[in-house]
């Protein structure tokens, strides 16, 4: 799906040398981003992502081949104009220091000479869109946190709503609590405007949940392997790839997938006053040895222990608390370190209600990350004799 | 018909008057004498705001000039700074007397000498504003889209404006200091009055002056300082 306002990018065969260095910066890069796609350049310092990126609107120039917007040529758009049309991200924010956050978003709309109305309006817009309160239009950056600003950043880049954004490392410079907040937050607003995005990171962790498409950078600006983040972990094209991707690519599999994508254990469910003897009954019946308790609504109340299992009846308040609980929509890798956080082996897993509809447990990723891994083996040496 | 009030403040001004002159046959500091005297200052103070004034403002215009031309060909910065820094350190006094038989005695001459002064320091302060403005703020204007001249005008130079106001008012307030010798280029200015009829041994008459030119200093830097307080408004805000 992609709407009306996103371009595709394509790079044909892009050189870019430097004068004096016998080596170029970029060699023979080509690929395609389909529009509304996140497209990721990742790869070590001095792969060239960078340089790759601010070819486009044409920060640095090209020496050979092409890139081409919509299929037009940037060489044939004025770099001045070409920029208005780009939305421009960068690690440093880079937001004006002497002008307010309003006028810092309204960079681009007043070099195109919108009315003082449709900026104003505009702005509003976008900062409820970056989830930032209006009230902050009238400060300074200075007055703004790290992430806050960042946030300003790309509502600036996003004010004339380009149809292709470049985004260089940008939440590089954020600390990581607050990296995985602006990341999800930004997947959510990208999920609603659905723009083309050229993405650089050196971060693989970032780039596999970043991208659409994640584009793997040599030194030499070399492309390794251009493909999915699931194509990628499980099939490295090269040792390149299979190094940078990391020994732990089973587990980054993780933040692929959602709780929904994985088969749950069946919770041994009791309700508060039935008897135990009802409970041990349900255990029986289930994989988790520990009957769940759950209220009138079916939402997960406890866990109870041996000694409330030594009672006639259930309790209404059992010895274990519930958590983590965890919901379907949770990504794996972060159901698995609520697990873990909370030292717990099974998490009860709730639908949209808040109802329990099953159990996740250490011990069914660990089996998935098994099958995984030898599914991996099996695919490998073919797929790599193909590359 | 005189009442005894009237009589009495009569003989308080005659005894301030004779103590006046008293004071001044002893060449002590003599505050009454200025307070009696301050209409024969107000001349030579207007010729001296007049003189700094235009020369801090010619000064800024080729030296602003000069920091553009700089700021896009960088290997001037050098030439620049070597150049206006001879004009720096050239000794007034010689300056006048060489000017003389060209321009001639008066303020033209007063004026020319004093601008090659500001040059250097506004110059410097300008160029180091300029590339004192944040790369990524740069960056990201070029990415947006922003011609050389707009990121200039809207980012660069707002940027640099605290250094700039500097420049003026270090800039001003020695210029003030140096115009008290434009009296030897026929310029007047507020150095005639403390060599005044050569008699540059009348303490009172120097304090006068000098104290007027200082205080003239110190206005023309509020002045300058509030000026930039408006302009800059980001500079005060307090940090998240």
């Amino acid at each position: 799906m992609t709407g009306p306002s996103a371009s595709s990018v394509e790079f044909v065969s892009v050189v870019k040398r430097y004068p004096g260095q016998s080596d170029p910066a970029i060699d023979k890069l080509s690929l395609k981003v389909p529009a509304g796609e996140i497209c990721v350049l990742v790869g070590p310092s001095g792969c060239g992502k960078t340089t790759a990126l601010r070819l486009v609107n044409r920060m640095i120039e090209l020496s050979e081949g092409d890139i081409l917007i919509d299929g037009v040529s940037i060489r044939t758009r004025p770099p001045a104009e070409l920029r208005r049309q780009v939305g421009y991200v960068i690690q440093q924010i880079g937001l004006f220091p002497h002008l307010t956050i309003a006028s810092n978003i309204a960079t681009v709309p007043k070099l195109l000479s919108w009315s003082r109305e449709k900026i104003e309006r505009r702005v509003v817009e976008l900062l409820d869109l970056v989830s930032l309160p209006a009230d902050l239009k009238d400060r300074y950056p200075a007055q703004l946190s790290g992430g806050q600003r960042q946030r300003v950043g790309v509502a600036r880049a996003l004010a004339a709503d380009p149809p292709l954004m470049l985004m260089d490392e940008p939440f590089g410079a954020v600390d990581p609590i607050n990296r995985e907040r602006l990341q999800n937050q930004f997947l959510r607003l990208q999920s609603e405007i659905r723009k083309t995005i050229v993405f650089v990171t050196h971060d693989i962790d970032e780039a596999i949940k970043m991208g659409d498409r994640v584009a793997v950078l040599q030194k030499g600006g070399k492309l390794a392997q251009y493909a999915t983040p699931p194509e990628l972990l499980m099939s490295p094209a090269n040792d390149f790839v299979e190094d940078f991707v990391g020994a732990d690519r089973a587990l980054k599999r993780l933040s692929l997938l959602g709780v929904r994508d994985i088969d749950l254990w069946k919770a041994p469910l009791v309700r508060a006053g039935e008897p135990t003897a009802r409970a041990r009954e349900a255990m029986a019946e289930a994989e988790v040895p520990h009957p769940l308790v759950i209220d009138a609504e079916g939402r997960p109340v406890g866990w109870l222990s041996e000694r409330d299992l030594a009672r006639d009846t259930v309790p209404a308040k059992p010895t274990t608390s519930p958590d983590p609980i965890l919901e379907l929509e949770d990504v794996l890798r972060d159901a698995l370190s609520s697990l873990l956080e909370h030292g717990s082996l099974y998490g009860p897993v709730v639908d949209g209600q808040g109802r329990v509809i099953g159990v996740l447990s250490v011990d069914i990723i660990s089996d998935f990350l098994a099958s995984e891994e030898a599914k991996a083996l099996a695919a490998g040496p073919a797929q790599r004799a193909e590359a | 018909m005189l009442s005894a009030e009237a009589a009495l403040t009569l003989a308080q001004v005659e005894i301030r008057d004779r103590s006046n002159a008293s004071c001044v046959a002893q060449n002590k500091l003599c505050p009454g004498w200025i307070v009696d005297n301050f209409d024969r200052y107000t001349g030579p103070l207007t010729q001296h705001i007049v003189l700094t004034l235009s020369s801090v403002a010619i000064g800024f215009v080729i030296a602003f000039a000069l920091a553009l031309v700089a700021h896009r060909e960088r290997w001037l910065v050098g030439p620049i700074v070597g150049m206006t820094g001879v004009l720096y350190t050239l000794p007034s006094l010689a300056v006048f007397f060489l000017l003389l038989p060209i321009t001639g005695r008066g303020t033209l001459t007063a004026v020319i000498a004093l601008t090659a002064y500001t040059l250097q320091i506004i110059f410097r302060n300008i160029v180091t504003g300029l590339d004192g403005v944040p790369l990524e703020a740069k960056d990201a204007g070029r990415g947006m889209g922003l011609t050389e001249r707009q990121l200039l005008w809207r980012v660069e130079l707002p940027l640099a404006l605290p250094d700039i106001v500097a420049g003026l008012r270090i800039a001003s307030t020695s210029t003030v200091g140096l115009a008290t010798l434009a009296v030897f280029a026929g310029a007047g200015g507020l150095g005639s009055e403390i060599i005044a009829g050569s008699n540059i041994t009348f303490k009172t008459g120097v304090v006068a002056a000098g104290g007027l030119a200082l205080l003239l200093a110190l206005a023309i830097d509020v002045v300058l300082l509030v000026v930039q307080r408006l302009l800059t408004p980001w500079r005060r805000v307090k940090p998240a």
